[in-house]
């Protein structure tokens, strides 16, 4: 079985973000929160509590000065493939609430049918899903501002990174307009491509040749977190970097960074 | 210790006298037995007739706006009040722009067109028209994928409104807050129509039957982000 599967000649959508180029500055968390109605509290210093769908992670070679390099890694959820679609936290949903879709690639998460048990929360590797301990509390007026293509949370229910599928929604809409049968890469990309100022992330088809990512995900310098899992994520990363790649997963000092699939 | 005993002892005793009178006779089985034809009978008119009654809330539209007498007004059919825009949201229920050409002033003497334009019109404040159709926050509906690309009749899903010439009354559950249209007007789930009930097994029987495509790993139906956002 090869590790890397693909779906046929369906969709299959994903990211490639370029850790060189990541300056850390945020701007993709600040984009996703507002496209997606994330909910924050006033206090956000207790990480447990807040929600971020992408998170930037700041990873450190820990080498002394001259030698100290960092480097920023941007998270959001890594929808696994998995073994035929059997990504880590569908697998243990008791409640068909989380699933994984063959003809996108994208791990659903529908938020009424989700009654809280957390286990995908405790099945996935990489944090990406997070619990709404508290009903999200707007700033007075700023219920305005939330969009009416996403669905707010509730108190009691896991939620996380969707790819933005109301923005692919959106696109498969204006194409039956238009009467055309497919869309196109430009028409369907994610809030924190758009707002990343440095390009750092490549958004698109990972089955289409057309699409930049078919072709940054070959490059010898793509990687994917815990690849050794199994879990088989659409998010690659791009690094120049040894150390960076090699802190894609848990290696001994003997152990080269695996190669992908 | 040996107080508690005492006092089951004195229990015991009244429970077997009260039996020994109470030894049902001949009459008195009839009497239990017409008692519980009664209850019966009370709970399954509760249960069938007067709980759906008190489950739903009926509301009156602010307006009732007739559409069979306006469908020989307007110059584009339909599509003059109801229309796709073309980024393919759909523009839903009219705003007053699609009513100001013809009611800035009150045309005839329907007192429901006076209404309109006193109350609404004259004040500039939209009409808040109660949406039959209106599916939960979680769902994604999208009208061109259904009218446009599928050349679907709006009868199929919203029976004969654009053709009738008052508004029906809006029932509106009390616990759940959707609209009796999406929940179906039959409580036993039994449906004539194809627009009786749009609950998500509506949507997906309707799907399974034009063929498509079956994404879901979990229940080999469609996706579940197709119709959910
Ligand atoms: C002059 C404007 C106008 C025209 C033309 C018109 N409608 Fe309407 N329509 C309305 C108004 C006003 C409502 C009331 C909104 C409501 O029911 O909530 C409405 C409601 C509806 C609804 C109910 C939506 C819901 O679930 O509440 C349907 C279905 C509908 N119209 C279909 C049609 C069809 C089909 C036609 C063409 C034959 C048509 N309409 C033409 C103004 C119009
Ligand atoms: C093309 C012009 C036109 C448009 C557009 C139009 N109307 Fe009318 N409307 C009329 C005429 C003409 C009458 C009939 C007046 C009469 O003879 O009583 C009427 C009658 C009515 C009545 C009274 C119906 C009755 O018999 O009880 C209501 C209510 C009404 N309109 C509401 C609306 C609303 C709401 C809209 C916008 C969604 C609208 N109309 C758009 C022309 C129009
Ligand atoms: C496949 C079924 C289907 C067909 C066909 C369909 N509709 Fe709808 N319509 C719906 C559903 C479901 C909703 C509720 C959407 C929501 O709540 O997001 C709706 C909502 C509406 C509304 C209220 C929308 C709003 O947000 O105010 C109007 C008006 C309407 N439809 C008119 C029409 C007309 C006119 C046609 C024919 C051109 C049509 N529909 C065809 C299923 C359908
Ligand atoms: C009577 C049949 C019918 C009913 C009822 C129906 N649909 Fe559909 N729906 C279709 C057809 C046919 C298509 C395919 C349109 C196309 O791609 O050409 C479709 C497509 C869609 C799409 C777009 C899918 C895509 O691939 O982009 C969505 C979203 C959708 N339906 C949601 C719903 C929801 C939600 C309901 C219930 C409220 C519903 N539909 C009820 C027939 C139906
Ligand atoms: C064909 C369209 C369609 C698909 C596919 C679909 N749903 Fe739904 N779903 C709906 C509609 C329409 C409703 C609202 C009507 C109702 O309550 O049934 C709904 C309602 C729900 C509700 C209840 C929400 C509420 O507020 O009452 C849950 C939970 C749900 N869906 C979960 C799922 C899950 C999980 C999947 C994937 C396995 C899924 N749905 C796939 C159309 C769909």
């Amino acid at each position: 079985m090869k590790a890397e599967e693909n779906h046929g000649n369906t969709k299959k959508f994903g990211m490639v973000i370029d850790l060189d180029v990541c300056t850390g500055c945020g701007s993709c968390m600040v984009a996703c929160m507002a496209e997606n109605n994330v909910p924050f509290r006033k206090d956000e210093s207790d990480k447990l509590k807040s929600i971020t769908w992408m998170r930037v992670y700041k990873l450190s070679n820990g080498k002394p000065y001259p030698e100290t390099d960092i480097c920023y890694l941007p998270r959001p959820c890594q929808h696994c493939e998995g073994h035929e679609g059997h990504s880590p936290c569908v697998s243990v949903c008791p409640a068909t609430a989380t699933d994984y879709d063959m003809q996108t690639g994208i791990v659903s998460q529908i938020y009424t049918r989700c009654f809280g048990c957390r286990y995908c929360m405790a099945a996935c590797p990489y944090h990406a899903r997070y619990f709404n301990w508290y009903d999200p509390v707007w700033p007075k007026g700023m219920e305005k501002y939330l969009n009416p293509d996403v669905s707010v949370r509730m108190r009691g229910v896991v939620e996380k990174c969707s790819f933005c599928i109301q923005r692919y929604q959106a696109a498969k809409n204006r194409a039956f307009m238009e009467g055309k049968a497919d869309i196109e890469e430009g028409d369907y990309q994610t809030a924190c491509t758009q707002a990343c100022p440095a390009g750092a992330i490549t958004f698109g088809d990972l089955n289409n040749p057309a699409h930049a990512v078919y072709k940054l995900k070959k490059q010898p310098n793509a990687f994917r977190l815990l690849e050794r899992l199994g879990t088989n994520p659409k998010i690659y990363y791009l690094s120049s970097r040894e150390w960076v790649r090699r802190a894609g997963d848990n290696y001994l000092k003997n152990e080269g960074p695996a190669k992908i699939g | 210790m040996s107080n508690s005993d005492d006092r089951t002892q004195t229990v015991s005793g009244k429970a077997a006298e009260a039996s020994s009178t109470d030894k049902p006779d001949g009459s008195s089985r009839g009497i239990i037995v017409l008692c519980f034809c009664i209850g019966l009978v009370v709970s399954l008119v509760f249960g069938w007739v007067v709980f759906p009654k008190l489950l739903y809330s009926r509301k009156q539209q602010p307006i009732d706006f007739n559409h069979n007498l306006h469908a020989g007004l307007v110059s584009n059919g339909c599509e003059s009040c109801h229309f796709l825009r073309d980024d393919g949201t759909y523009s839903g229920t009219p705003k007053l722009a699609q009513c100001i050409d013809c009611h800035q002033d009150v045309q005839g003497n329907s007192p429901e067109e006076a209404k309109f334009v006193e109350q609404y019109v004259k004040k500039g404040i939209e009409v808040p028209w109660l949406v039959y159709a209106r599916q939960p926050d979680c769902v994604f509906f999208s009208h061109a994928a259904h009218v446009k690309a599928a050349k679907m009749d709006c009868v199929t899903c919203h029976g004969d409104i654009g053709d009738s010439e008052h508004l029906k009354v809006y029932e509106q559950n009390r616990i759940s807050g959707y609209s009796r249209d999406v929940e179906g007007a039959s409580l036993i789930g039994f449906k004539k129509h194809t627009w009786d009930r749009m609950k998500m097994d509506d949507c997906s029987e309707c799907h399974q039957k034009q063929k498509a495509v079956m994404g879901s790993v979990q229940t080999q139906k469609e996706g579940c982000f197709v119709c959910h956002k």
